[in-house]
């Protein structure tokens, strides 16, 4: 009968249902810690921004290579588990449940700012800390609306308060521009924040902003806007944002004959930015950003060498840099605390002083922010080359 | 610019490169909105893959490109075939067997192939978006009174028209135009006639889908690069563009299609780029409440 037939079948999908749910309810108890110290590294690997989660990666695996090969921590080596969380935040939020479900101590990533406050809340009610290797929005340590610190979030990089005001500071005094137009990222906090900081210094500085447009991420076809930004013939451009929307955005303003300069973020720090707007189009632009590889600090001269090392004569960028300062950061903070325990790391990560990282020395503040230099790079023939370094 | 321009010229100018900005963007939207539109008349269903079986043709533009060395013309006939078959075979194994089912079982059909050909691109040829290189499609600009054109600009307006052209011609002047107007005007009378209702509608896709795969290549080389998500959106406003014309109207499409990227790049040029996309939906929720049968539909009543 096509009835009862019909309601076994419904039993039979119901039981499969509850049944998969349950087994995937269950996974991955703590393994023991005992012999290995977990890591968890939560990067985007694919997606929009997959160029920073895998430099940021190979930071990270060659400052772990290192340690375990000098003995590890504590006698314990360093267990890396990486995962993807594809340049989602809600995929980074399912990312670290799976990770603490692993049995990590701690977490290092996501790159940017919103992906980190995807997995805020899971490292917050575990009691997990996170260490940002280049998140640089304010409201990843601290909530705006209460002010209360992020007990569990610290982060290696600068943050854009800084930033914006650094590039802002570049173009009134280095590059004497009076107007500038803000053509910015409006889907993300990170965009529009920088936005905000860069205008800040910039009008205090006696310049005027001629305009303000923005794009959202995914977009791809920006002539309208930058026909308008023409007309207002501005000193300088200011695109705070990331590289998969900055390349055709700058590829489509040389093309539309603009020629100012062109000042960005540590968003555009990519390998992807000269192959989408070529390295012709890309002259006369600049990005802050938190470290050169052509730095001759010797810190930076051997970092930079066992990275091309271990990675086919691949130039470490600065996610790759920081992402390398992030573990050595955590390692730190492991040995001060002289523990494994969660608890106590987070507490030795928030009284760390003068740690000397490759992207400069840091003394973790109040906001869990560090307080170090950032540079200006600038685009030269599809090359970056350092134009300043500028201390806080 | 030698000498300063007088304001109003100024402006004569910025107007007239934001309509040549607005006529490419929508050159591409129409053609686009077409395969949605002719899906739509002959069998009532709004195929949500569309927009990802222009995803597939930017990506077999690419990959001629690159892999076989052919030039612009080449890519997109090349292209044009591969989606041409694409689209028949998924009309086919998809939506074929649910032809007499609910509309809406078809719906949700399209949406699950629209999902498939997304994530099974991801799956083969990774999610990250690949560059085309300089090489295949040199930049030569003109300037011709101070307004800026770009060949690629006159590439893709140049085609989009002789594509509909040849659209037009078919559907008007052959048999098979003819087969796909009566399929469209009365399914059952069509048979009755003796035409062969599921080659018409076979037809009817490939010629749908061709069109959606050199909308592909040309976005392909317009802005550089192809990934597997790429047609969400570009789907998503041709969609708007179609329904703005008038959905199942093939001049509504084209109309449509050119409005939509006009009205979006005044929007961005002349009002906010944040509120661009706000727009570009806004008028679909407009058009719907106002004149839903499109700019160029008629109110004909449900015939019984």
């Amino acid at each position: 009968m096509k009835r009862r037939s019909g309601r076994k079948l419904a039993m039979l999908v119901m039981m499969t249902f509850v049944l998969s749910i349950l087994a995937g309810c269950g996974g991955g108890g703590s393994e023991t810690q005992d012999e290995q110290i977990n890591v968890g590294i939560n990067v985007e690997l694919s997606g929009g921004v997959a160029s920073y989660g895998t430099n940021s990666k190979d930071g990270m695996m060659l400052a772990i290579e290192q340690i375990n090969a000098a003995g590890g921590v504590l006698g314990k080596q360093l267990n890396p588990i990486i995962k993807d969380c594809k340049s989602l935040p809600d995929e980074a939020m399912s990312v670290s449940a799976n990770l603490v479900g692993e049995g990590i101590v701690a977490q290092l990533g996501p790159l940017t700012s919103g992906n980190v406050q995807g997995s805020t809340s899971v490292m917050m009610d575990n009691g997990i800390p996170l260490v940002a290797p280049a998140a640089t929005a304010v409201n990843v340590t601290v909530d705006e609306k209460t002010g209360d610190i992020m007990d569990y979030i610290f982060r290696v990089c600068f943050i854009d308060p800084f930033q914006g005001t650094l590039m802002a500071e570049f173009a009134s005094t280095n590059l004497e521009a009076k107007n500038a137009a803000i053509y910015m990222d409006a889907s993300s906090d990170y965009g529009k924040g920088l936005a905000k900081y860069f205008k800040e210094t910039f009008e205090a500085n006696g310049g005027t902003i001629v305009t303000e447009e923005g794009f959202v991420k995914g977009d791809r076809d920006f002539k309208a806007t930058l026909t308008k930004i023409k007309g207002h013939n501005p000193d300088f451009i200011y695109i705070p944002g990331y590289y998969e929307e900055a390349a055709p955005l700058i590829k489509q303003a040389r093309e539309m004959g603009i020629t100012a300069p062109i000042g960005g973020t540590d968003g555009w720090d990519s390998s992807d930015m000269v192959a989408v707007a070529t390295a012709e189009n890309l002259n006369n632009t600049y990005f802050t950003n938190h470290y050169s590889s052509q730095d001759t600090d010797p810190q930076i001269v051997a970092f930079v060498e066992a990275y091309k090392a271990k990675y086919n004569g691949k130039d470490p960028d600065s996610f790759a840099a920081l992402g390398y300062d992030a573990v050595q950061l955590l390692v730190q903070a492991i040995n001060d605390a002289n523990s494994t325990e969660p608890e106590a790391i987070t507490a030795a990560l928030a009284t760390i002083k003068d740690f000397q990282g490759i992207t400069g020395k840091m003394t973790i503040d109040e906001q869990h922010n560090p307080v170090k230099a950032g540079v200006i790079i600038e685009f030269k023939d599809g090359g970056q080359v350092m134009k300043a370094r500028i201390q806080p | 610019m030698p000498l300063p321009l007088l304001k109003e010229v100024a402006i004569m100018l910025e107007f007239s490169q934001q309509l040549i900005n607005g006529l490419s963007l929508g050159a591409i939207y129409a053609l686009i909105a077409l395969g949605y539109t002719m899906v739509y008349g002959i069998i009532l269903l709004i195929n949500f893959a569309h927009g990802d079986i222009m995803m597939v043709g930017a990506f077999v533009g690419f990959y001629s490109i690159t892999l076989l060395g052919s030039n612009i013309v080449a890519a997109m006939i090349f292209a044009m075939i591969a989606c041409a078959i694409l689209g028949v075979v998924i009309e086919k194994i998809a939506y074929r067997p649910l032809r007499n089912s609910t509309r809406i079982a078809a719906l949700i059909t399209a949406i699950g192939m629209s999902l498939f050909l997304e994530y099974a691109t991801i799956f083969l040829l990774g999610p990250q978006q690949k560059v085309f290189p300089q090489s295949a499609f040199p930049l030569q600009q003109y300037e011709i009174m101070g307004l800026l054109i770009t060949n690629k600009d006159i590439f893709i307006i140049v085609s989009a028209v002789v594509l509909m052209i040849i659209l037009q011609f078919i559907i008007k002047q052959t048999k098979t135009g003819k087969a796909m107007r009566a399929v469209s005007v009365d399914r059952e009378a069509a048979v009755l006639m003796g035409i062969s209702v599921d080659k018409t509608i076979s037809i009817t896709f490939a010629i749908g889908s061709a069109l959606a795969a050199a909308a592909g290549v040309m976005i392909g080389v317009y802005y550089n690069t192809v990934n597997p998500l790429m047609g969400i959106i570009p789907g998503l406003k041709a969609f708007v563009a179609a329904v703005l014309g008038g959905i199942g109207l093939i001049p509504g499409a084209m109309v449509g299609g050119f409005v939509l990227g006009i009205l979006e790049t005044f929007v961005s040029g002349y009002g906010s780029s944040l509120y661009r996309d706000a727009v570009a939906f806004g008028v679909l929720i407009l058009i719907l409440l106002i004149k839903p049968t499109g700019l160029l539909g008629k109110n004909t009543g449900e015939k019984v």
